[in-house]
Parts: structure tokens; sequence; C-alpha cells
């Protein structure tokens, strides 16, 4: 019986891609300058995690183990390159603003690593959830990634999200605050790495805080009389 | 009766981190006059404004690291930092911009990388780049001297234009920067790079106002007056000669060669000397203990590779001024340097030979 509750914890946040294993940090940092891009790429990873893990769990008794990784290559190459047709015929405009980094979800670390260490495994529906969970990780830090520097560089959210969703999608662009001279930096490569770097200290800070907050109990009981802690421990 | 046993070292050099700071920033005083002499009190609004934050941001950012504060303000480290940066952005650049940057250098800089003594980069430096990179067009409007100002400068004029980036008559600071004749003026180097671009010579780029026979008019004396500080630097053994020595030798060398090669082309080592921040860099800047290379040898490429990239930037580069550049590619270069120029312990034989 596999524990959907720890692979989900996994993906989200105990193992989170973006922040933990620091995977794919290519198109990470380069493609989250606005929120659009962001969740552009981030959907994208997403979907082609989703599929090599079905793919990859379905055949993962007849591939031979000592080919296994040309083949996964080759399944997550394929399957890149169906996705990025479908962006090429749906979503034109953020095809062309994401540029290299569509086919270039081929050489995201993510998503062999996954295909090589759960979903060549693991049954179908584990795997499946897997990916999904590892690509909503992925795209959850890209996301607050996107959403930091573009406030940081233009005062804006959603600047040019009709690219993604649609031309109904220009009344999500919402104007924080108007800026004559943009903070080029925040935008510019640099910036993404400074502002990842905060989001991994916030993540740290924030598994510290629980920790210390899960150790308390457990001192508490050491101070007591030896039969009372036995029965605590016990209770345990 | 006691003696107090210490082991070695006996001999103790009394000078403290706190004092070798202050003799720096001391030693910036001349340039400092100079460039308010030159171009107005603009500079000293900077410094106010650099240092308070610098002292903020520290405290602010020890706080959180849970460390002492006080002591760590006493040493002046935070304060020299904001120094070097104010006199290095345009006097009339807008307060948000000087306050910004001296954050960053003393935030994320120095702090973050684990405080004084273990930052990678040379903060004032690394914060100089951070705002050339994020507001190029601040910190590129540098004024011309005052002699040559088409509208003279009012008493209030430097207070109006960093806190409203209007002068109190109202004029722009594009309107503040042109000159008699209604030209944009800029300075010295920017002059020369964008007359050479535009097909002119040398010769012809010098005749305009911001010369004079040597380097341009305010500036060769503001480096003149770095200059001296440095040498009374020297003189009080704050700073060693070898790196002033190598970045003033390799940017006069490499400058000679090109003036050599084409004198219409290549500006003179004159002028590359004394122009922009070369002295403040050679002195000031490469000299920082921390993100300086530590051996002897090590010193001298350091300087030298310091005097070749201000020179490569300056002639070949996108931006008219190359010094920060210039020390921080240097500064990741430091731990490379440091690795091959170890100096031999003393018994062993050189390396390779046992």
């Amino acid at each position: 019986m596999t524990d959907y509750r720890d692979i989900i914890r996994q993906g989200l946040w105990q193992n989170n891609p973006g922040l933990v294993q620091l995977l794919g940090l290519c198109p990470l940092l380069a493609t989250s300058s606005t929120m659009t891009n962001a969740l552009g790429l981030g959907f994208a990873t997403m979907l082609v995690l989703l599929s090599t893990n079905l793919v990859v769990s379905l055949i993962r008794s007849q591939v031979p183990n000592e080919i296994r990784i040309p083949i996964f290559v080759m399944v997550i190459a394929a399957v890149v390159t169906a996705i990025e047709q479908l962006m090429q015929a749906y979503t034109y405009q953020l095809y062309q603003s994401l540029g290299i980094f569509i086919p270039l979800i081929v050489t995201n670390c993510i998503v062999i690593g996954r295909a090589e260490a759960f979903a060549s495994k693991n049954p179908l529906l584990p795997s499946a959830v897997d990916g999904l969970m590892m690509g909503l990780g992925f795209t959850a830090v890209l996301l607050l990634l996107g959403t930091c520097r573009e406030i940081l560089g233009q005062g804006t959210l959603f600047d040019g999200a009709e690219a993604l969703f649609g031309p109904w999608a220009t009344v999500l662009r919402v104007e924080l605050f108007k800026t004559d001279s943009h903070f080029l930096l925040a935008i510019l490569p640099p910036g993404a790495f400074m502002v990842l770097g905060f989001l991994i200290a916030a993540k740290n800070a924030i598994d510290l805080r629980q920790k210390n907050r899960q150790v308390q109990p457990a001192t508490i009981t050491r101070a007591r009389v030896t039969h009372v802690a036995t029965s605590e421990t016990s209770s345990q | 009766m006691s003696f107090r046993i210490a082991s070695s070292p006996h001999h103790h050099s009394q000078q403290h981190t706190s004092v070798l700071m202050r003799s720096v920033v001391l030693a910036c005083l001349p340039g400092i006059a100079c460039q308010v002499y030159f171009f107005g009190y603009g500079v000293l609004i900077q410094l106010l404004l650099a240092i308070v934050t610098a002292w903020a941001s520290e405290a602010f950012i020890l706080r959180l690291r849970e460390k002492p504060v006080l002591p760590r303000l006493k040493d002046h480290s935070a304060m020299l930092t904001a120094v070097l940066l104010a006199v290095s952005i345009p006097a009339f650049a807008p307060w948000w911009l000087i306050v910004f940057g001296t954050a960053f250098a003393i935030i994320i800089v120095k702090q973050l990388y684990g405080g004084l003594g273990h930052n990678l980069f040379n903060p004032a430096m690394a914060a100089y780049v951070f705002l050339l990179v994020s507001f190029p067009q601040q910190m590129t409007s540098w004024l011309p001297p005052l002699s040559l100002q088409a509208q003279p400068q009012q008493w209030l004029d430097p207070v109006c234009a960093v806190f409203t980036d209007f002068s109190c008559a109202g004029y722009s600071l594009t309107q503040l920067k042109t000159d008699i004749d209604g030209m944009t003026m800029a300075t010295p180097l920017d002059t020369v790079k964008t007359d050479l671009a535009g097909g002119k010579t040398l010769t012809e780029s010098m005749q305009q106002q911001v010369f004079e026979q040597f380097g341009g008019v305010g500036w060769n004396y503001v480096n003149l007056a770095f200059l001296l500080g440095g040498l009374w630097l020297l003189q009080q053994k704050v700073i060693q000669w070898r790196i002033p020595f190598a970045v003033l030798g390799s940017l006069a060398l490499c400058s000679f060669i090109g003036y050599l090669i084409d004198p219409d082309l290549h500006a003179s080592p004159v002028f590359h000397l004394l122009s922009g921040g070369t002295m403040l860099a050679a002195f000031f800047i490469a000299t920082d203990p921390v993100s300086a290379s530590t051996t002897l040898r090590g010193r001298l490429y350091y300087g030298a590779l310091i005097g070749l990239l201000i020179y490569l930037i300056r002639s070949f580069g996108g931006f008219p001024d190359a010094v920060a550049f210039a020390v921080m590619l240097a500064n990741l270069t430091v731990p490379l340097i440091d690795y091959y120029t170890r100096p031999r312990t003393y018994g062993h034989k050189p390396k390779g030979s046992y």
C-alpha cells in the first residue's frame, strides 16, 4: 500500500524540485521573469512529468535494465515534442516568449530524475501522483519566483497573461505601483539567483521553526521522574 | 612578581581593524573635498545618506544574526563601504539610489556571506555594479564641473536634486547636464568613448571643453587628491605598495602600448591614470584586505589583473569606466591566485623537490 500523502508531501515541500533538489535551475531561473512565463513553463513541465512518469511506469517491466536511460530519454523527448507542438498551436505568443526553454524541458533533470528514481520502480498510480506533485511543486516555486521578480522589476502582476490564457486574461493584469525606472536586476538572471536564494532561506527557516517546535515536548519528558516517563514513552 | 607568559608572536602591530578602517576613511577626505570644490556639495548628501543607511542596515542584520551590534559598528567597516560607494556614484543621483545600494552592499554582499572578513566581493563595488546594472540612467547622469554648467548651481540645488530629481529652479537633471552650447555633457571617459565610436580621432575629441591639458576638468584633480590620500595611507603603512603599484603599472603599461600603436585611437597613459575612478580603485578599493589576494606575489598578479581589465573594458567594452567590474572580476580570481602563489613554508624546499 503506497502512502499517497507522503508522495504529495515529498513533491510539494520536503523534496521540492526547485527548493530542495535544486534540479532544473536553468529553466527555473531563465523563464521566471514574469508570472505568465513562469506559469506557462510550469504547466508544460508538469504535463511532461505526468506523462513521462505514466509511460515509464507502464513499460517498466519490459525495459532492459542496461539500456533504460536511453529509453527514458526517448520517451521524454517524444512527450516534450508533443507538448511543444501543442503550445505552438494553442499559445503561440507564449511559445515564442519561452523560446528554447520548451524543447529544453528534455534536459530538465527533474524529468529524468523522477523517471529513474520513482516511476521505473513503482506502479502506475503512485507514479502519476508523483509526477503531478513534483510538477506542482516545481510550478509553485516558479510562480513564486516569477511573482517576486515581476513585482520587483516592473511593479505589475500577470503582465501579458493573454499569451497564456487568451484575450480575456488582460483583465488579470494588476499594476501595483508605477515606476519610470524599472528595477532591471530583478528581471535579469542575477535577480533570479538572489530571489531563489531568499526563497530557499525562507523554506529552511520554516523547517527549522517546525523542528524546534517538535523537539520541545521531548525535553519535558526527559525532565520527569523515571516511572512517569516510561508510561509516556509507551504511549508514544 | 609574576610574568605574563604568552606564546609567539611577541611583537604585535597595534593596528586594529577600526584604526585601519578609520585611516582609510580619513584618507578619502582630500578626494571628497576636491569633488565638492569641482562638482558641488551633492557628494556630501550622498555620504550622509550612505553612512546612515550603512549603520542602520548593519545593526538590523546583526540583530537578525544574533551577533553583538555595537562592537561591529565600531570597527568602521560599514562606514568605509558607505563612503566608497558614495564617492563613486553621481552627486545628483536620487536619494533612494544610494540608500538601496548601501543596504544591498551591507546586507547581501557583506553580511549574508558571513560578515566582515568573509565576503567574497568588495561590498562597495558589488553594490556599484548592482546599481549600474539595475538603474543605468540614474547611475550615469554625471554633472559637468561647476565651471562648465550652463545653469549656475544654486546653494540649495544639490538638496533639491537629490530628493526631488529637479533643481530648485525646476530644471531636470538632463537640463542641468547640458553645457553653455546646449550640448549634453558627459564625463571625459564617456566623451572619448562616444567620439571614438562616432569616428572622430582622439585629438578632435580632446578639443571639447571637458578636457584640459591633461585629463578632464575637475576629474584630474579629484584623481590627484585620491592619489594624495593613497600615498598617505602608504606612508602610514595601512596599505602595502604592491596592489596600487600593480594596478597603476599595468594600466599605464597597457595604455602606453595602445598609445604607441595609434595615438589617435587610444588615449594616453596620463589620461587613463587621471580619469574616472583609477586612483580611487588603486589605493582604496583594490586594497580591501578581505576581498584582495593575501600573498605577496599574489597581490602583484591581482593588481595587474585589475589594471588590465580596467584598460580592456574602458577601451573595448560597453561601459565608459570599468573600475567596479574589474575589481569584481579580479575578486573572483582571488582564491585561484592565492592557491598558486602560496609562499614556501620555512624549512621546506620549493614545490616539486623533496
